[in-house]
């Protein structure tokens, strides 16, 4: 019996933890109760990618698309919609921009991305191997398997362009080729699952919707460069990816797609999962390797890189989870097609997390070369409340933000490190006019400061003074030499520091310093935090003149500190106010100043 | 499910491709739309529906997009069926039982021949374009 | 071997070297001296702190000399304005996180970080202090650990895990809260460790040191009813020049002397006499297990604390194969209590013996069983290292260096050449080897020199034929090479197979008590190799080089022991061992 309607429901982290399991099971029972459970196939996929607007399903053909969704709106969308063929309207996505009912292809969000590595993302059903291999699965390891050798491979490899999308952008297929070169068995081949910049979940995303291409890569990259052994290092936070993985790897052990004498060709190619404790750092690969060893997770002095000493001091492939989903599609569709999407020097998609003061916050994937402007507006829908837009961070917690004078710059390796920020794992945080960039400032430090694995002095110890700094300026205690200080110890974190964590560490503080002087020295010199942020330049007080007492703030209060006759103007009892802002938000009068 | 050689490896592709297929709307230029109100399902259009869509599996028609919608308002002549396809008129078909669907399908949509008794109207201007 | 050379420049001079030379080292090679901190020649460079920084031309980056290996014409800069500043910010931001109080302290004028300060002449603190406090660890009667001092170097953490074994130390915490104490945050005493104080002799700081007890010393010198006594061990007359800025190896022997006389001491003895004294005891233990078969084979040396402690809690199952001979200390200890007080006429109540050790495990030993109060008495009253006491001589205002030679007192300080070599790896073997063949055979060895258990070497083997047999011994050093050795012997063991060995010397330290966790700083190979040479000296000089021909030992068991192994011997020599837990809570 063939299936006249599909419900795609999203099973992806986000979705999932506002219900979307529930949801998946209610279709199944509500299509049962209607009688047409043999009509219709409900399908739990991997993250859409619009995660804003999450839980999202799918219904198709129709190209429904159902957000915002409860569970018990099951039952209206089976009785009405798959019963009746009528689109519950009121549960579909509505387009900001046109006010228009919008199918999939017709949402900005989506118009223009490209998506090769979450090409499966909210397609297919991850826990079924059939899905993934009738999408072309396996098919580029048949490729290698029987018809390229190693060379021809890393041949592709190399015409494709591809650069590691963990982070510095290193060229794939000489990391493969360096390690393919070493005479020293065994071999290892390892994904880098280690997630860890605060806002970014691409990586996670892509093994919960797409673990075979991961797995697939991964055997790919074992017959070229002769390994039998791949380990997939990922943190134990993400426990459905590590589900999805476990059940992909059973299902390609289950049809011979790992293990022993794959597909016959003679090779054999395992996997194993390692859980990462989650420390930060362990997302660097030297430290990462350690901590696959057992060890406690530090960096190690490179070289020797791990593509000659690796793990167990073995030569070692490491990737990243992003470069691993976009192998399999290099190899099948060639590398020049891979080549001809994005910039001279980056080619391919990235995958970019979007979040901050943006209206459509989730991934996106979009070629190389794509601008800020484009992402921010175009795919994001631009900024919250159509506040103004300040700057985004991009490289999370190692990059730098940039300023809407640089909105138009093409997103590349080169171009973000030409503005003292990183492409990183691809967090891009957008800030408004209410960030302050002090205070931005000190919650990156704060984050690096706290995964500093501890190990070498400039980072451990750098670290905590920039933020000490920091704290002083955000309460107004700041100098003009501080800031020379700042530079001087930022400086020396970058060139002294052992691994990425810390050569990175400094560049919020670094950049923000290059782009935000001013608001820093009104800080310093005027004592004021323009974007209102810094709790301790701020005072609120109540104007006499537009206050009508109708008592407001001083219910809303946290504090009880806001006193005043019923329709008199009201007091703030500044000894006593914590300067949560409560009542400036609340007032409808704009009687409440904040200063 | 045993270990596979690379010839199942690739017979199971195509046999799963095929059903993946189905779920997808890009490359399908054909359109079956059956009319699936209280009035179409009272007179037989789920019946009509699953004869569609075993008959398209049958003939191995992948480029067939077959959608449910509401009622059109002739619900005299339920079940109504819209076809959309390059080289032919739009066209909607009245009284469509199962085995009136398989007709449509080896005639109309693979023969490229009207069924005359069974047409009903032309689809409103209004409605045809999106 | 074939080793490839390599052209490279720093500074601009072009010289080649060996591939695999590190920057740091090819550095030195031409006369530059890049600084350093957490770097240790011991031990693999771990990269922490940052401070030996360089330019390689053509690299947008700075690489850490330490650990990164020369390349076919790499160009290295390993000073310019910009270098020096890097490194000059990385050290002020360490000193932020460490204690201003260097006239305190205790390395005050020996301390690493001290020397990188003055040598960037760093006069002001640019940066807010910012220190950690945590407690100290004084759990331990051999070693203090203070982690508000520690700048996370983790020279401590390499040795006790890899050159010791031992794993008592570790990271913990994470970030700016990492502080290195015993894995599980208990206290050191309730860890594996073994007290060997390598640690201790690692630190570039003043994190880890040796529990200082000269205060106990200045008080019983100083108190009348105190009969003041005090023995000097092997190892420290080659290294105690070294705080006074001899060479290393120098031998200072009359000098510490004299130096002690003129502390107070009333009775100068000689750990070289116990060293004697127990070749007695432990090569009669042998011949009776090897010519008897009265007990197990192989046998095992016990001289060394650390070693004692180490298997007591990693392998006890080898009890058995254990000497039971007291060490030389607790030898001489235990005789100045009941023969020289006997002789004295002295109570032994009124003794008050003090002990001077390379070593930190020798505070350890002195409280560490029942049998080291054999006299009735605490045998040794105070053990210090050789540190302690060169400071004890410096703040007592003795011109060391200008002291005449003095000799240490009859009968505890009169020691042969076999006595010294204590001090050095090998030299237990090698001089019980030279009594025991006499005991076995009746004759003495014509060549005494039994080079093959000497030298710097981790594990070394010799074989040496006693009346038609062959005996077969092992010696290592360093408590990381001792697993390799005593696995042969378990499984040998375990499996009914041939013994490899019937004889193993272990010392805890590298190079034996010469390179001992309470010697002076700066301890490399180099230095260690300088010390055994000076303890080969002293040997080489002696008239006397077996202890059996030691007149005074022969004296003691004509007049006191009656003969090795005998009941007094027991009660006063000897001494037994217990499993221990790795960890006692």
């Amino acid at each position: 019996m063939a299936f006249k309607s599909y419900v795609l429901v999203c099973g992806g982290t986000a979705c999932q933890s506002s219900k979307s399991e529930e949801i998946y099971k209610n279709f199944i029972a509500e299509l049962e109760a209607a009688g047409i459970k043999d009509e219709v196939q409900v399908v739990k996929t991997g993250c859409f990618g619009l995660c804003e607007k999450g839980p999202i399903a799918k219904v198709l053909p129709d190209e429904s698309f159902y957000v915002k969704l409860t569970p018990s709106d099951t039952k209206e969308i089976v009785s009405e919609h798959l019963v009746k063929g009528r689109p519950v309207k009121k549960l579909l996505y509505q387009g900001e921009e046109t006010k228009k009912l919008a199918k999939i292809e017709e949402i900005g969000f989506y118009q223009k991305q490209f998506r090769i590595v979450l090409r499966n993302c909210g397609v297919i059903n991850p826990e079924d191997i059939n899905e993934y291999i009738a999408r072309d699965g396996y098919a580029a390891l048949e490729k290698v398997l029987f018809q390229m050798t190693p060379e021809q491979v890393i041949e592709q490899l190399k015409i494709s362009g591809l650069r590691g999308r963990g982070g510095a952008g290193f060229p794939t297929w000489l990391k493969w080729n360096f390690t393919k070169e070493v005479n020293d068995f065994p071999k290892y081949i390892v994904c880098n699952a280690d997630e860890g910049d605060p806002g970014a979940y691409m990586d996670r995303s892509t093994l919960e919707g797409d673990p075979h291409s991961i797995l697939e890569a991964m055997t790919i990259a074992g017959k070229t460069i002769g390994s039998n052994k791949g380990y997939i290092y990922i943190r134990a936070e993400y426990p459905l990816a590590i589900h999805r993985l476990e059940v992909a790897i059973q299902q390609a052990r289950e049809l011979g797609l790992l293990g022993k004498d794959i597909l016959g060709s003679g090779f054999d190619f395992d996997i194993e999962i390692r859980l990462g404790a989650g420390a930060f750092v362990c997302g660097e690969e030297t430290a990462l390797l350690t901590s696959i060893e057992g060890e406690r997770g530090m960096p190690k002095p490179r070289p020797p890189f791990p593509a000659v000493k690796g793990l167990w001091q073995k030569p070692t492939v490491i990737n990243n989870v992003e470069t691993w989903a976009s192998i399999p599609v290099i190899i099948l569709k060639g590398g020049a097609w891979f080549a001809n999407i994005g910039t001279e020097k980056s080619k391919g998609t990235k995958v970019f997390a979007l979040t901050g003061k943006i209206k459509n916050s989730g991934l996106v994937e979009v070629p190389m070369g794509t601008t800020l402007r484009e992402i921010i507006y175009d795919i994001g829908g631009g900024i919250i409340n159509d506040k103004k837009f300040k700057a985004v961070q991009t490289g999370g917690p190692s990059g730098g933000v940039i300023t809407a004078d640089y909105l138009d710059t093409p997103i590349d390796y080169e171009n973000l490190q030409k503005l003292g920020s990183i492409m990183g794992s691809g967090g891009m945080i957008v800030m408004d006019e209410d960030d302050c960039m002090v205070d931005i400032a000190k919650f990156y430090l704060g984050f690096t400061v706290d995964e500093s694995c501890g190990k070498c002095a400039p980072c451990r110890v750098g670290g905590r003074q920039l933020l000490d700094y920091l704290e002083k300026i955000s309460k107004g205690k700041g100098t003009r030499e501080d800031i020379a200080k700042m530079k001087q110890i930022g400086n020396a974190m970058k060139r002294a520091s052992l691994c990425g964590l810390g050569q990175t560490a400094p560049n919020p503080v670094l950049s923000t310093i290059t782009y935000f002087e001013k608001e820093y020295l009104a800080h310093i010199d005027d004592k004021i935090c323009p974007a209102g942020k810094c709790k301790a330049l701020i005072t609120y007080s109540i104007l006499p003149e537009k206050c009508i007492g109708c008592g407001l703030c001083a219910r809303r209060c946290p504090v009880n500190c806001i006193t005043g006759e019923k329709r008199q103007p009201h007091v703030i009892d500044q000894s006593a106010c914590i300067k949560c802002g409560e009542c400036y938000s609340v007032c409808k009068f704009g009687a409440v100043a904040r200063k | 499910m045993a270990k596979m050689t690379l010839e199942e490896l690739q017979k199971l592709r195509e046999t799963k491709k095929r059903e993946l297929e189905k779920r997808e709307v890009t490359g399908k230029d054909i359109e079956i739309i059956v009319g699936m109100a209280t009035c179409g399902i009272a007179a037989g259009a789920r019946q009509t529906l699953s004869a569609f869509l075993n008959e398209l599996e049958a003939q191995n028609l992948s480029n067939v997009l077959v959608r449910q919608t509401g009622c059109m308002g002739y619900c005299y002549a339920e079940p109504t069926v819209e076809i959309h396809m390059p080289g032919m008129p739009d066209i909607i078909y009245g009284k469509v039982d199962p085995e009136t669907a398989v007709k449509i399908v080896r005639k109309h949509i693979l023969g490229k021949v009207l069924i005359n008794d069974h047409i009903l109207d032309k689809p409103a201007a209004d409605i045809m374009k999106k | 071997m074939n080793v490839k050379t390599i052209n490279i420049t720093v500074n601009g001079m072009p010289f080649f070297v060996h591939e695999g030379t590190t920057v740091l080292e090819a550095a030195k090679l031409v006369n530059v001296k890049i600084p350093t901190l957490c770097y240790h020649p011991d031990l693999p460079a771990w990269a922490a702190c940052g401070i030996c920084v360089v330019k390689v031309e053509g690299s947008p980056k700075m690489f850490r000399a330490c650990s990164t290996p020369v390349e076919e014409g790499m160009s290295i800069i390993t000073h310019d304005p910009e270098i020096v500043d890097v490194r000059r910010t990385v050290i002020e931001l360490i000193l932020s996180t460490h204690p201003n109080d260097c006239l305190q302290c205790l390395r005050n004028q020996n301390c690493e970080l001290q020397r990188l300060a003055a040598d960037f002449g760093i006069r002001e603190m640019p940066f807010e202090y910012n220190i950690n406090q945590i407690p100290v660890d004084d759990s331990t009667p051999s070693l203090i650990l203070n982690p508000e001092k520690c700048v996370k170097c983790g020279r401590c953490v390499k040795v006790c895990q890899g050159m010791q074994n031992v794993w008592a130390l570790e990271f913990l915490g994470r970030g700016e809260s990492t502080r290195i104490a015993p894995a599980g945050d208990v206290l050191l005493a309730e860890s594996p460790c073994i007290k060997c104080g390598q640690c201790s002799a690692h630190c570039p700081v003043g994190a880890i040191y040796e529990k200082d007890e000269t205060q106990k010393v200045w008080k019983a010198l100083q108190d009348p009813t105190k009969h003041c006594v005090v023995q000097i061990a092997p190892a420290v007359r080659v290294a105690l020049g070294e705080a006074f800025g001899l060479e290393p190896g120098t031998l200072v022997t009359n000098k510490a002397y004299a130096a002690l006389r003129r502390l107070g001491f009333k009775g100068i003895f000689d750990t070289n006499f116990g060293a004697d004294l127990t070749i007695m005891e432990e090569g009669s233990e042998f011949v009776e297990r090897f010519v008897h078969g009265k007990g197990e084979l192989p046998l095992i040396t016990s001289c060394c604390p650390a070693w004692v402690d180490y298997l007591e809690k990693y392998y006890h199952d080898l009890i058995p194969l254990f000497s039971t001979a007291k060490s030389p200390q607790a030898m001489v200890g235990a005789l100045s209590k009941t023969y020289y007080a006997d002789k004295s006429g002295i109570d032994c109540k009124n003794i008050f013996m003090v002990s001077i050790m390379p070593c930190t495990a020798k505070k350890y030993e002195i409280v560490r069983s029942e049998s080291m109060y054999s006299s009735g008495c605490q045998d040794i009253d105070v053990s210090i290292t050789t540190r302690e006491l060169s400071r004890m001589i410096k703040s007592a205002g003795i011109d060391f260096l200008n002291l005449p030679d003095e000799d240490a007192d009859a009968p505890l300080g009169i020691y042969t050449g076999a006595g010294t070599i204590f001090g050095a790896t090998g030299g237990v073997m090698e001089a019980a080897l030279r009594t025991a063949y006499f005991l076995v055979t009746g004759q003495e060895l014509k060549n005494v020199d039994l080079t093959d258990v000497r030298g710097i070497e981790g594990i070394k083997e010799a074989r040496i034929r006693m009346a038609g047999k062959e005996v077969r011994v092992a010696v290592a050093h360093q408590m990381g090479n001792i697993e390799k050795v005593l696995d042969l012997v378990r499984e040998a063991k375990v499996k009914g197979k041939e013994l490899p060995w019937h004889f193993i010397e272990v010392m805890a330290c590298r190079g034996g008590c010469i390179g001992g966790g309470g010697q002076p700083y700066g301890a490399t190979d180099e230095i260690r190799k300088k010390r055994l040479a000076g303890i080969y000296k002293d040997d080489t000089l002696s008239k006397i080089r077996c202890s059996h021909q030691n007149p005074a030992i022969k004296q003691l068991y004509a007049e006191f022991l009656g003969k090795p192994l005998s009941h007094k011997s027991h009660e006063l020599l000897h001494t037994k061992y217990t499993p221990r837990p790795l960890y006692t809570r």
